[in-house]
């Protein structure tokens, strides 16, 4: 690729700038959060006497070991269910090709662009009639649903590109469907599943509608949704909630850091197929 | 190839088809029952026919947040789609190494905190004796300083600016990835004819990266239309009704004005016009294609 001197100096001095308007809302935060936690501050400032208690002070009062439970009891039971599902019917439909199966796809394709605002109001009267308002279940079990176009459609895509010779030899060996799904196709599809899973992982973990309106205590809600318990809690005191915030925040960007190159694969696959 | 079982194909696909159906569809037939009635939740219902749809496109605060909403599209869609395409095109020299990547990793991170987190950080930001503020009299602009959220002039496109900060690294990135497909023949093509840099931007990377436009106009719409973690945690709507969106509204209507019937009927309202925005542009990127 030709590169003329200039652009690499320019495109340099532009990453700089942007990076620094993607860091300083970020870092804002930070130097908002090490203020005394009595006082209003001003603006983007380095401490003077950087109050790391006030972290202390916002994880003991936020409750974050019960929220991060909570977030976690969450994501235990929608990533798994949702993977499971998703592989199934993407086997279904990418390989077993069984008939009616276009139908089924062209139904879920309905429900990808559907936002979640239009399905609020009649789940919250749905997860009452379950009596599962206010719990966990409540947030659990319409993600699973409202995951699937998504997570079928991905899976599926990974499914139709498996060689059907694959299925083929297996047969002939003898296998049944379901030895064939597990043995052959389920390794096979390893790189897809993780990917699905990082997404998933991400859109439940930050999920805030629903756990807002199904869950009238913040504490039994995702992190994201108790953020709004931060916001009462800590209205009088910015450092403090911007504490809380940031607690709120670091794992997932630890966690992101670690596994950036799979989670942004994964978020460009996403995009690219959503 | 002889299809396999037809039985076991649909048993397969089951599990999903369930949850789909249970937490999906039927919520959605539920809603369209509910926006034909009155109700408030709790006690007898009254048939009402259109009145509810009617509501919606009649009533000045429920269209006035349809309008904020293709508002948004102007900062969630055309400001992050374009700065994306210029950005991508002016770093795609820095390429390779540990600044490549961790830049990368940096105008990645709006995408990985929750959008309420964004909201509470930008509260801040733009709070009267918060960063912007601080920055504009730096700069000699003291003047131009407010409390940006809370001015009904500058909070629409104080919360939009937002959704800016978060969409703009993601159209970067996957623009980056795109402009590594483009055949560098062609880029090697125009240099030679001594093209101007906007003519190879319009003749070689635009047609270029048209299917990832396509997928990043398509996403940030939705994202545009159906905001609400930003807009709750930032400003709730406010002041009056400056900044209310759809999500906000269906969202006070059901639960704090009780009006059921209408919050279902907006919910409708608010699918439709996402499909009515999507659908051309996924037939346009089709039609490229060919």
């Amino acid at each position: 690729m030709i590169v003329r001197r200039s652009e690499a100096v320019i495109g340099r001095i532009v990453l700089v700038v942007v990076l620094v308007l993607t860091l300083i809302p970020l870092l804002n935060m930070v130097s908002a959060a090490l203020q005394p936690a009595d006082t209003n501050p001003t603006g983007l400032a380095w401490p003077t006497d950087p109050q790391w208690g006030n972290f202390v002070t916002a994880f003991e009062t936020g409750n974050v070991w019960r929220l991060m439970g909570s977030s976690l009891f969450i994501v235990a039971f929608v990533v798994p269910v949702s993977l499971l599902f998703a592989t199934l019917a993407g086997y279904a439909l990418g390989n077993l090709r069984m008939r009616g199966g276009r139908f089924l796809f062209l139904f879920l394709i309905l429900g990808l662009t559907i936002p979640f605002e239009a399905l609020i109001i009649p789940l919250y009267y749905q997860s009452q009639a379950l009596g599962v308002l206010n719990t966990q279940w409540a947030v659990i079990l319409p993600l699973i649903g409202l995951y699937m176009p998504f997570s079928v459609v991905w899976m599926r895509a990974h499914f139709v590109g498996v060689p059907q010779e694959l299925s083929e030899a297996a047969r002939v060996d003898g296998a049944t469907t379901l030895q064939e799904f597990w043995r052959i196709q389920l390794p096979l599809a390893r790189p897809a599943l993780s990917a699905l899973a990082i997404l998933l992982f991400l859109w439940t973990w930050n999920q805030f509608l629903l756990p807002v309106v199904l869950i009238s205590d913040p504490l039994n809600r995702t992190v994201a949704g108790a953020l709004t318990f931060f916001q009462g809690q800590y209205y009088s005191s910015i450092p403090l909630l911007n504490a809380g915030a940031l607690i709120i925040i670091v794992p997932t960007i630890l966690v992101f850091v670690i596994f950036q190159r799979q989670f942004i694969q994964a978020l460009l696959q996403g995009a690219v197929k959503g | 190839m002889a299809r396999r079982g037809t039985l076991v194909g649909w048993l397969f696909a089951l599990p999903a088809l369930i949850a789909y159906l249970a937490f999906v569809i039927y919520p959605l037939l539920l809603g369209v029952q509910y926006s034909f009635y009155r109700w408030n939740g709790v006690g007898p219902s009254e048939w009402v026919g259109l009145a509810n749809y009617i509501r919606v496109f009649t009533d000045d605060t429920l269209l006035g947040s349809i309008r904020n909403a293709f508002v948004l599209i102007g900062f969630f869609t055309i400001i992050p789609v374009s700065a994306g395409l210029v950005l991508a095109t002016l770093i795609r020299s820095v390429r390779r190494g540990f600044f490549a990547s961790a830049s990368q990793t940096i105008l990645f991170l709006p995408q990985i905190i929750p959008l309420a987190a964004a909201g509470i950080a930008w509260s801040w930001m733009y709070a009267q004796t918060g960063a912007v503020n601080q920055i504009l009299n730096a700069v000699g602009l003291g003047f131009l300083a407010r409390p940006w959220l809370g001015d009904l002039q500058t909070a629409l496109p104080a919360v939009g600016l937002i959704g800016s900060w978060v969409l703009t690294g993601l159209c970067t990135v996957l623009f980056l990835t795109g402009i590594g497909k483009i055949d560098q023949s062609l880029y090697e093509a125009v240099r030679l004819d001594g093209a101007s840099w906007w003519r190879e931007f319009i003749t070689v990377t635009v047609p270029g990266l048209r299917q990832e436009i396509a997928v990043l106009v398509t996403i940030t719409i939705i994202a545009a239309l159906s905001s609400f973690d930003i807009i709750y945690t930032t400003t709730l709507g406010g002041p009056g009704r400056a900044t209310l969106v759809p999500g906000i509204s269906i969202y006070r209507i059901g639960f704090t004005q009780s009006e059921v019937g209408l919050a279902s009927a907006f919910g409708i309202v608010l699918m439709a016009l996402v499909l009515a925005c999507v659908l051309p542009i996924q037939r346009l990127a089709r039609a490229g294609e060919r």
